[in-house]
């Protein structure tokens, strides 16, 4: 008897997502249901982490394997899971702040390590889950939070070009008021062979509820990814950053791994004997 | 026992630490016990470096009282190390004839010269350390066969011409020995089963020997040989060693592969443990095993990077926020190291908790000729679930040891999100009182009521005096004992293996027929004391705190047992 062909529906779990009404962070979770449906992947060769944040809430709402671990460092403990376990598909979700503040450094070692991850940032901008304070990637004169009543006045965190400067080989950009183009940006991201970051504009209608007007000056990019790192660069820095499409992929292919050895432990006994 | 201590010193490049290396290995092929420690100055290259021996006729483990005997290079920089090397009464200095005057602490009227560099420039390509060495191997009663054989495998990969200057100019230093100065008089065993190796390095056969195929880690002395030793067999035995971008990072990454199935490990000191503490909370509360090596070195902050303390037992046992039972065991000398290296491996993997081994600098980094120790069998393993199509499956079931069977990524109708928000059985987050309640219960519940066997103590000796101590220091403790036994006077030593959760029974037995008790601990602000008052209802106990950067030597705990009154040595 051969099984049916999973749904997107079939990769939901039965718990509740905490997040407000109107959140972006739905469409995403939509998308990626859609994206493993798409590649057929069955639900426990998948694994999602993630970091804190209420985007980082998304594993426990796929029914698939799924790590939700503490504050910014979804990032090594997927590349320790991928690292060991390579016959898995790894997937890592979280927030601008949970990635590009206090996870900042280990996002530019994982565009440098090329490990074979798909890193879906939900960034709106804001930290959702401790109510609204300002992120990397918040506007410098956004003066809503107690903490910084004059804006932060802090030049904004560029998602993509940093990624680009550390090495990462498949940079994409989306929205989620496309939902399909997630998808199929999430399902090219988990078939690039090394690490694929892909950068979700997903308002937060609680603390930024100006947000909603994204869905009329988000556009596409040219269609056509780039391979050439340079060519990219110059996409990334004419942008205001609302254009979506992947953005650049290295036909590059990332380092193997060497194959594994078979040795027996107790001839390192021998080194030690006189 | 008989004893000898030799220290060897020289600037950097001279290459002293050579000579001590291969000396001590001399001692080993000739039936010898004996272990080296090195010391260098503050710079990363060059300055001046001291390679610190001793010969035995059984195991030594600490650092001796005195130096009998001091051979030097060059005095450049000496007097750096004139509280490092305390010299006895008589010692015998020796130098290159062209060093100059000794310092003033290493002044003595066994005083005699050796023509080290003017014999060498003799010899093409001739080094005065190999001078050394050869009239060194004499002294130690080594034949000049057993030097060129030893020369030969250590010099292989520099080429023939590099093994024949060394060959010759240490036949040269062999020739030249000196009739006034004593032949070492320590009687040689068979030697047989004997293994020389670093304490780091017995800790990284152990994790292997364990199980451990995956280790991410960021260089940090004294545990960065430890990584270099388990690299390359990884690699060998089909695992793997990353180099993280930090601490944070090293931890979270083991996480990962251990969720993941893959026994991993991690190796620190000091400053990159205290960046681990939250991930080592997460491993708790998600029930992620894990070992954690922490290679103690003097601290605070940067501290004294090069040199022993055992001053990181309060984060060890405290730094996680939060109730988080763990693990938490000490090695207490080089064979030790393999075995509890080992024991936590299996401890961390049956008990599904991060397990923190505390090592040492002074352990970790000396070298010793030990007997062969016995390789143990750890059956039990990771307690996994066959989660089935008809079953729901509950990662965190209560059971009623507090083990619940672990899921593996991979495995059909077993997924579920492990969380370190807290958590309901099926690992749904939950800020209910009752699944909190629950799950506190059952993480400490399956630490406290495991058996740990005769493992959890090391306790020898008879008397009513007990010294009770923890990790490297339990070298001088034994060997303190050994001096006491000879001199008619009994006392026990007592050193903890497992120190969380404390071995209270174990204790309780091998301090019931005692009427004092010595605690002895290489910290300033008496960590291990208050931390045994705690568990012991308020202990009544003699103190002796020795901070670092000095080894604690035997003759300190002798002088104190004598003051308690418990007898002249
Ligand atoms: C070490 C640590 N510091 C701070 C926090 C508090 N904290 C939780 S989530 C969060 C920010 C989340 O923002 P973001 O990653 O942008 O995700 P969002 O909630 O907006 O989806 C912060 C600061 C924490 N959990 N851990």
């Amino acid at each position: 008897m051969s099984e049916l062909p999973l749904r997107p529906k079939d990769y939901k779990s039965t718990v509740k997502p905490v997040w407000c009404p109107g959140c972006g962070h739905f469409a995403v979770l939509n998308a990626l249901t859609k994206a493993l449906a798409h590649l057929g992947k069955s639900k426990e060769e998948v694994a999602m982490v993630s970091g804190i944040g209420c985007s980082s809430r998304a594993p426990a709402y796929l029914d698939s394997y799924g790590f939700h671990g503490i504050h910014g460092r979804a990032l090594p403990l997927a590349t320790g899971l991928k690292l060991a376990r390579p016959d898995l598909t790894v997937l890592v979700a979280g927030g601008d702040g949970d990635g590009f503040s206090i996870g900042g450094n280990h996002f530019l070692h994982a565009c440098r390590r090329d490990v074979d991850l798909t890193y879906v940032v939900m960034d709106n901008e804001v930290y959702g889950m401790t109510k609204g304070q300002a992120s990397p990637t918040t506007p410098p004169d956004w003066d809503r939070s107690k903490l910084t009543p004059h804006g932060s006045g802090l030049r904004v965190f560029n998602p993509a070009a940093i990624a680009l400067a550390s090495g990462a080989g498949f940079i994409a950009r989306a929205f989620s008021g496309q939902p399909n183009e997630i998808a199929r940006m999430v399902a090219a991201g988990i078939e690039h062979p090394g690490f694929a970051f892909i950068q979700v504009l997903s308002p937060c209608p609680t603390f930024c509820p100006e947000q909603t007007g994204w869905k009329k000056v988000v556009r596409a990019f040219e269609p056509q990814p780039t391979s050439d790192p340079q060519e990219a660069s110059q996409r990334i820095h004419l942008d205001d950053g609302f254009s979506t499409g992947i953005i650049f992929q290295s036909d590059v292919q990332p380092r193997r791994q060497p194959s594994a050895g078979v040795g027996n432990v107790e001839a390192f006994a021998e080194e030690f004997a006189l | 026992m008989q004893t000898f201590a030799l220290a060897l010193l020289g600037s950097g490049g001279a290459g002293i630490v050579t000579v001590g290396q291969l000396l001590l290995t001399l001692a080993a092929r000739r039936g010898l016990y004996g272990l080296m420690s090195k010391s260098y100055g503050p710079q990363i290259r060059g300055g001046e470096a001291a390679a610190l021996l001793r010969f035995s006729d059984t195991p030594v483990r600490g650092a001796p009282d005195a130096f009998d005997m001091l051979l030097a290079l060059d005095w450049n920089n000496a007097e750096r190390f004139a509280d490092e090397i305390p010299l006895t009464q008589d010692c015998v200095v020796v130098s290159d004839a062209a060093a100059g005057d000794p310092p003033a602490f290493a002044e003595s009227a066994r005083f005699s010269q050796l023509p080290m560099t003017t014999t060498v420039k003799e010899i093409e390509g001739g080094r005065p350390n190999m001078y050394a060495l050869g009239w060194l191997a004499r002294w130690l009663g080594s034949d000049l066969d057993a030097v060129d054989a030893l020369l030969t495998e250590h010099f292989a990969a520099k080429g023939a011409d590099a093994i024949a200057a060394s060959i010759a100019s240490a036949a040269a230093g062999f020739e030249s020995a000196d009739e006034g100065i004593p032949a070492l008089s320590i009687s040689a065993g068979n030697g047989k089963d004997r293994w020389l190796l670093s304490g780091n390095e017995a800790t990284g056969f152990g994790a292997l020997r364990g199980g451990v195929r995956f280790v991410a880690a960021y260089p940090i002395t004294p545990a960065s040989d430890l990584l270099e030793y388990l690299a390359p067999r990884l690699e060998a035995v089909g695992g793997q060693l990353l180099q993280a971008e930090d601490e944070l990072a090293s931890i979270n990454a083991i996480i990962g592969a251990s969720w993941g199935g893959v026994p991993s490990l991690t190796a620190t000191s000091g400053p990159g443990l205290a960046l681990m503490m939250e991930g080592m909370g997460l491993a708790v509360a998600s029930e992620t095993p894990l070992v954690v090596v922490n290679v103690q070195r003097g601290g605070p902050s940067t501290g004294i990077p090069t040199k022993s303390e055992q001053t990181d037992l309060n984060i060890a046992l405290y730094g996680m926020h939060g109730d988080a039972p763990h693990l938490l065991l000490a090695c207490s000398d080089i064979a030790d190291a393999t075995l509890t290296t080992q024991w936590a491996v299996h401890l961390a993997e049956s008990l599904q908790t991060p397990a923190l081994l505390l090592s040492d600098q002074f352990l970790a980094q000396t070298r010793a000729i030990i007997d062969r120790p016995a390789s143990l069998d750890f059956i039990t393993r990771r307690r996994t679930a066959e989660p089935k199509a008809d079953e729901v499956y509950h990662r965190y079931a209560m059971t009623a040891d507090g083990l619940s069977p672990m899921a593996i990524p991979g495995q059909p109708h077993g997924m579920y999100t492990a969380d370190g928000l807290e958590h309901e059985v099926s690992g749904k987050p939950s800020s209910a009182a009752s699944d909190h309640q629950q799950q506190l219960d059952k993480r400490q519940r399956k630490i406290r009521d495991f058996d740990y066997g005769d493992l959890a103590i090391r306790s020898e000796g008879e008397g009513r005096l007990a010294i009770v101590c923890w990790g490297s220091t339990y070298g001088a403790c034994h060997e303190a004992r050994l001096r006491l036994a000879e001199a008619g006077i009994d006392v026990r030593v007592l050193a903890l293996r497992l120190l969380a959760p404390f071995p209270l029974k174990a204790v309780r037995e091998a301090l019931a027929d005692v009427d004092k008790v010595l605690v002895l601990e290489q910290s300033h602000s008496a960590q291990f004391l208050h931390y045994l008052r705690s568990q012991l209802n308020g202990l009544e106990a003699d103190h002796l705190a020795c901070p670092g950067p000095l080894p604690v030597r035997a003759s300190t705990i002798i002088s104190r047992v004598t003051e308690l009154g418990y007898g002249h040595v």
